[in-house]
Parts: structure tokens; sequence; C-alpha cells
């Protein structure tokens, strides 16, 4: 398969993670449509990789991944927070970090 | 070769149709689940692309550990169903517009780039490329920097993590004593919080 079916596909899994980020209102859908976008990142990453025949593309998707982790470990912190102060867990609501 | 191919539509298939459930799908439950499916079909599409290291990591770390996490919150907070389609508001209509605008611009932007190397199945490979042993070496030599970098990085999550997970007990003991049940009431600072 040529690199280009893998970049389109990963431009088609970012569009469908961006308008997640922007239409859903729950945080954790929110989170899960980042870890599309993050993920569309990595799968162009690693088609870039395998096109130049050099393994430092791949050494970048996996510190994406962590990078990943590290926004789970601390959105899911905030939403957990969140429902232990009895805010209702939508981001439409949660505007008290404003300014 | 044909082999391949039908391993990469029906890999890249299931991406898809994940990536569209996590969007579509109104319960969180479902969309988590959804993600897994996505992942596996990334790790599939890494495993064509020859990073086996990647696609290993994928699996284990990616579709089992974090999602078991996303899985704990969920079930801890409990999955609402929310309404796809808000009442009226701009944002249904404008969020697969967006979508759309930026699919084609990053298309156009893949396919009019002239890089040449776009339509081969790339570079000739060593035969250990993407296993863990090459990578392993790259991170301790070439990357070192990156590879401190993001260790201290998942230290400071993880000390975030208990910081804002502990972050309730700090407000009973400030507020009205440690001796304070836990289903009482919740003091009165969270009630100053959101005003």
């Amino acid at each position: 398969m040529d690199v280009t079916w893998y970049l389109v596909l990963s431009a088609f899994i970012f569009a469908i993670g961006a308008a997640g980020v922007i239409s859903r209102r729950n945080p954790l859908v929110v989170l899960l449509c980042l870890e599309l976008m993050l993920n569309a990142g990595n799968l162009a990453l690693v088609a870039f990789s395998r096109m130049h025949g050099g393994e430092a593309g791949q050494v970048f998707a996996l510190i994406v991944m962590v990078i990943a982790a590290c926004e789970v470990v601390i959105g899911l912190g905030i939403i957990v927070a969140m429902h232990r102060n009895k805010l209702p867990i939508d981001i439409d609501e949660m505007s008290e970090l404003r300014g | 070769m044909w082999f391949e191919q039908v391993l990469f539509f029906v890999a890249a298939a299931g991406a898809l149709a994940g990536a569209l459930g996590v969007v579509l799908l109104q319960n969180p439950f479902y969309s988590v689940l959804s993600l897994v499916c996505h992942l596996l079909g990334l790790a599939v599409l890494f495993l064509l692309l020859h990073a086996e290291f990647l696609a290993a990591a994928q699996v284990v770390v990616y579709a089992g550990a974090v999602m078991v996490l996303y899985l704990f919150v969920v079930a801890y907070i409990g999955g609402v169903d929310e309404p796809l389609r808000p009442e009226g508001g701009g944002i249904a209509f404008f969020g697969p517009l967006f979508a759309a605008a930026v699919a084609v611009e990053l298309v156009i932007a893949f396919v009019s780039s002239g890089l040449q190397a776009l339509d081969t199945k790339g570079a000739e490979l060593g035969p250990g490329f993407g296993s863990p042993g090459e990578i392993g070496e790259l991170l301790l030599t070439r990357f070192l920097l990156p590879f401190e970098a993001a260790s201290f990085l998942l230290l400071v999550a993880a000390v975030g993590a208990v910081v804002l997970a502990g972050r309730r007990r700090g407000l009973e003991d400030e507020g009205t004593g440690p001796m304070r049940g836990r289903d009482d009431p919740p003091p009165t600072e969270t009630v100053e919080v959101r005003v």
C-alpha cells in the first residue's frame, strides 16, 4: 500500500476527532476525541517513518503515547474532582477556570 | 500482495468505524469500547507499517491500561446518556462542517505536497526495522533527552493525579475537621467555589 493511503486515513481520523471535541459536551467523550486526534498524528508519524526508512518517527509516536497517557491521567483526575465537588459533568457548565 | 491490501482496508474500516462510534454514540461507556476497537485497528495498521514494537505497546498500554482507566472513571461517575443534538445551537451544525473542512484541507495538503516517495511503498528496510532492540537503542542514545523528559512528565502527571484525587480530604481537614462522615453534606467551601 502506498504511504498516501495511510496519510489520508489519518487525516479523516483527525477530522472526526476534531468534530467530536467541538460538538460533544461530556468531558469524558471530549478526552476520548482528543485521543483520536493524537492517534491520527501517531499514524501519520509512523507512515512517514516507513516512508523515510528511519525509526525516529516511531520514537516520536512512542513519546506522543506518553503525552496522551499524562493527559488522560490529569483529565480524568479533574473529572473525578468535579464529580466529588458535585459539579455537573458538562463542559458548558464548567466555567470557573475562566480568568 | 493482495493480502496486505485486504488487511489494510479491513483495519482502516475498523479504525474509521471506531472513531465514528466514539463521536456518535450517546453513552460514554460505548464510546470507550468503540475507542478500543479503533485502537486495535490502528495497531494492525502499525504492523503493516513495520512498527512491531509500537503495535504491541499500542495494544498493551493503550487499549489495555489506559482504556481500563477510562472504564473505571465512567463506571464511577455513571455514564449519562447525552443528547447528540442539543437544543438548537449552531455547534451541531458547525462541528461536522469544520471537520469536513479540516479533512479536505489535510487531504489536499498530503496529495499535492509533491513528495515523490508518497506514491511508493517506502524506503528499503533493514531486517530489524521497528523491533524493540532498535527502538530501545535509539531511545537511549539519540533520543535520550526526550526519553528522560517523558519520564519526568509521567512523574509530574502521577503527582498531579494524586493531588487532584486527594483534594476533597484536604478540604475536609481544613473545614469541619477529620471526623466528618463520608455521607455528610459537602463542606461550605465547595459552595463558595461555585459562586
